[in-house]
């Protein structure tokens, strides 16, 4: 039997040299050097205990750097749920190869065999009593070398951490308020910037008064370039009030027209749009087909809303070379548009990695980030900090796109569905920067010589897709059908939010699912198990069922909902029970989920993406919706964007089926689909009213009810 | 411009600042603290909460002349590695965060709670947290760590 020829881990093959992934200093510590970055996703505890399970050390010793241009691995964006999959393997590869080279130089100092000898906490140790360390050897043993296929790691019975629940590297200092956050950075000089940002979407600044913002005290300078423009002050509180002055001396041109609020699905399908057939499956023969149903699901645009507003600092360290702190999810992407915007060489540019609030995709860390190198033009080589206001990071960042989804099911006479057809109708759900030849920052387009606004595209179906993720049913239905409609318009910024566009494709499969399986009589979980061929999939639809009892007695004023999703098709199994109350108003009780993502490195950490996804799913589908009138954004305070509250948080129980041999996928994207999908299930089965259009609020029921 | 006198996690201190400036500002300015935090400006999120007297408020919309002569306590009074507090400890035990931004403030709300109700129900944890926002979904991780905290100074 051939087996094929070894390969590397996708990041290793791309950044094969180990030393730029592990080093072992002086002090006794490893650093470990990983290009994905923390967003607030304990990524960068898992990926410690994987190098310290590899190279057998405690994890104290592991010392994790952040990600910068200056030195990490490029690993791209830290997005898609894929730092596990890239990172993780890739730092398991090369600790398993540099394990292998320390033992070999061990052996050759100590004069025993390589097998013969242990590693316990980096000491290297044989028959004899002889032992030697990492540190020891470090001076004889170049890393400086490029990883080849075929290290061996160790095998699942000898990993003493990856695997086991691990506490969170970074939250001691979270908890006794040290400085950890790009908010909180602290450097000699530094200053403190604002951007002007207009009300109406793309209004462009056709006049400026600067008087008044220059005449408060500790201002430094005013910057205007065509439409941006931006104050630098000593303190965040002139920096503001300078601002607010600048506000009031500035006049803007009317702005672009924006859609109907009320009427996405008609705005979405009036556009002119780039249409792909993105999968079909035909028959060689079916039952008959005697009756077609057709239902249209829509989802609104969706917000960010991160916790914190956006945040970079960055300084000019001479004339044509910036350094810029940064809470981006790609390091090397950002430094690439930055490149285009200021014409500079990549090696001029130097982007380091801090931390920022919680990251659900593309928000406005990159925005800010040419902000703050804009203003600090203007400062003579001092630092400056540019944070966006609550209002521009609710406004002015992309958004998730909006979504209408038709779905045709055919049915035989007895019920079964023989063809199946998907068509979606959205913006591209991905414009990230540092990928193509025009940058995709915000600044950039408000420029004296401005940039074109880039139009968001997809990513192809092999990286899973954008608009069209999970759009290719799981079940085997016999013939199918599925298509995406891009628009080519774009109104509303959109760009990459959790899921893209999965959220909306599930939800539209299966609530339409539950639709046809209530028609039939049938029971949902029976249904699906009977469509499901994947046992992976099939035990998470099991697990979450008997979990949660399925299906729990009827009780007047309670509905139970199913949803099932596989991330991307090829990423974590999610199976959820929802369970909901819901008069006028709707409450989630409990959410019960069962999830495989292969092996769990950091079983609590997975615990804890699918509670916060769950959660934040939750809050989806009840509450969010970008509001705007026909000139500007009007969702820009917390007032006007509400969010799950702490009262209003659902019970949530979650069930990870740990399967050691299998290489993990991530986690923070897998419950939102179905966890959306279930409690729509759920309110038609509490008031036999079917919410096709998102979110589920008193006026949706309402209308809802109207329509049936 | 006289001074503005106050009591910060128990040092008496004093600010030569405008009466109107924000209470946040000063804290993060000036006086160089980091524990609370920035998210709204306007009282809505409640990442910049510290406890005035007794009563956990947003300083993010607070004038610093309504802390004059009072007792303000932040993140970084609260505890410290060495002495933590029974929530920071128990924030730690239950992990009880993803991203932490709005703990800060989640843990001052936490803490004028059990000042005034050293035993709360589930329920009243979650009245006292509904003003506190957080974006990535870990409050019933918060809860359970501040039910854990309770029961912890309870039965020490």
């Amino acid at each position: 039997m051939n087996s094929p020829a070894p390969t590397l881990p996708f990041s290793l093959a791309a950044n094969p040299r180990l030393s730029s992934w592990i080093k072992f200093a002086a002090d006794g510590k490893v650093t470990v050097s990983p290009g994905k970055v923390e967003i607030g996703q304990g990524i960068v505890t898992a990926l410690a205990q994987i190098a310290a399970d590899e190279l057998d050390v405690e994890i104290g010793r592991v010392r994790m750097v952040r990600a910068t241009t200056v030195s990490s691995p490029n690993e791209g964006v830290t997005s898609g749920s894929l730092s596990i999959q890239q990172s993780g393997r890739a730092l398991r590869h090369a600790c398993a190869e540099i394990r292998q080279i320390f033992l070999a130089a061990a052996s050759e100092r100590l004069g025993v065999e390589a097998n013969m000898l242990q590693v316990e906490d980096g000491t290297i140790s044989g028959p004899g009593n002889v032992r030697t360390s990492y540190w020891e050897l470090a001076d004889e043993v170049s890393l400086d070398r490029d990883a080849t296929p075929g290290a061996k790691a160790k095998a699942i019975a000898d990993r003493a951490l990856a695997g086991q629940s691990a506490q969170r590297l970074d939250i001691p200092d979270k908890v006794f308020g040290n400085r950890r956050f790009i908010h909180d950075t602290a450097l000699p000089d530094l200053l403190h910037g604002r951007v002007l940002r207009p009300e109406n979407a793309r209004a462009r600044l056709v006049g400026l008064k600067e008087d008044t913002a220059r005449a408060v005290p500790g201002f430094i300078a005013v910057m205007r370039d065509g439409s941006f423009a931006g104050v630098v002050c000593e303190t965040e509180a002139s920096a503001t009030a300078a601002l607010n002055a600048l506000r009031k001396g500035a006049t803007w041109s009317q702005g672009d027209a924006l859609p109907d609020e009320n009427d996405l699905a008609a705005f979405l399908k009036a556009q002119p749009v780039e249409s792909t057939v993105i999968d079909t499956r035909t028959a060689a023969s079916t039952a008959p087909k005697v009756r077609t149903l057709k239902r249209q699901y829509t989802r609104p645009y969706i917000a960010h809303a991160s916790i914190a507003p956006s945040c970079a600092v960055a300084q000019w360290t001479d004339e044509d070379s910036v350094h810029v702190w940064t809470h981006s999810q790609g390091v090397y992407l950002l430094r690439n548009d930055l490149s285009l915007v200021l014409k500079l060489p990549l090696e001029k540019i130097t982007i380091e990695h801090l931390e920022g609030a919680g990251c659900y995709g593309h928000n406005p860390a990159d925005d800010v980030a040419l902000d703050a190198v804009l203003l600090a033009k203007a400062t003579a080589g001092r630092p400056v900090r540019v944070q966006w206001s609550r209002a521009d990071e609710m406004t002015h960042g992309p958004f998730g796109a909006a979504m209408a989804i038709e779905v045709e099911a055919d049915l035989d006479a007895s019920g079964e569905i023989v063809e199946w057809r998907h068509s979606i109708w959205s913006n591209g759900h991905a414009a990230r920067p540092g990928r193509g030849t025009k940058p995709t920052l915000l600044a950039g387009y408000e420029l004296e010589q401005p940039f074109p606004i880039a139009i968001s595209g997809n990513p192809p179906q092999a990286n899973g897709g954008g608009g069209d993720r999970n759009s290719v049913p799981l079940y085997d239905f016999p013939a199918w059908k599925i298509e995406s409609h891009r628009l080519l318009t774009m109104p509303v910024r959109t760009s990459a939010l959790r899921t893209l566009g999965a959220q909306g494709n599930v939800f539209a499969i299966e609530s339409f699912l539950d639709e046809i399986v209530a028609e039939r009589g049938e029971d949902p979980v029976a249904f699906r198990l009977r469509h499901l061929k994947d046992e992976r999939a099939k035990d998470v639809v099991r697990a979450a069922a008997k979990r949660a009892s399925w299906k729990p007695a009827p009780k007047a004023g309670t509905g139970y909902g199913f949803g099932y999703s596989r991330y991307k098709n090829t990423g974590a199994y999610c199976a959820v029970v929802a369970e909901i109350e819901g008069e006028e108003d709707i409450r989630v009780k409990k959410l019960t989920l069962a999830v495989d993502v292969g092996e769990a490195i950091n079983p609590d950490g997975v615990i804890n993406q699918i509670e916060g996804g769950a959660i934040q799913a939750t809050s989806w589908v009840l509450k969010e919706r970008v509001r705007f009138d026909r000139g500007r954004i009007t969702s820009n305070s917390w007032t006007d964007y509400p969010i799950l509250r702490f009262s209003e948080v659902p019970e949530v129980e979650v069930e990870v089926i740990q399967r050691s041999e299998i290489d993990p996928v991530g986690a923070g994207e897998a419950a939102h689909g179905p966890v959306i999908a279930a409690i729509a299930n759920a309110v038609f089965d509490c008031l036999g009213v079917r919410v096709r259009n998102l979110p589920i609020t008193r006026d949706r029921l309402i209308a809802a009810m109207a329509e049936s | 411009m006289p001074n503005i006198r106050f009591r910060l996690n128990g040092t008496p201190t004093e600010v030569d600042a405008d009466p109107d400036e924000l209470l946040l500002d000063v804290l993060r300015g000036p006086l160089g603290l980091t524990g609370p935090h920035f998210g709204c400006g306007a009282g809505e999120c409640g990442a910049c909460r510290v406890i005035v007297g007794d009563h956990a408020v947003t300083a993010c919309d607070a004038p610093l002349w309504s802390v004059a002569d009072k007792d303000v306590t932040t993140l970084e009074g609260l505890g410290s590695p060495e002495r933590p507090h029974p929530l920071q400890r128990a924030f730690i035990a239950e992990q009880a965060m993803q991203c932490g931004y709005c703990v800060a403030g989640v843990l001052m709300s936490a803490a004028a709670l059990l000042r005034q109700n050293p035993r709360p129900t589930e329920g009243q944890v979650r009245e006292a947290l509904d003003r506190n926002l957080c974006r990535c979904g870990s409050q019933n991780r918060m809860v359970r760590a501040v039910l854990r905290a309770a029961n912890e100074a309870a039965t020490t």
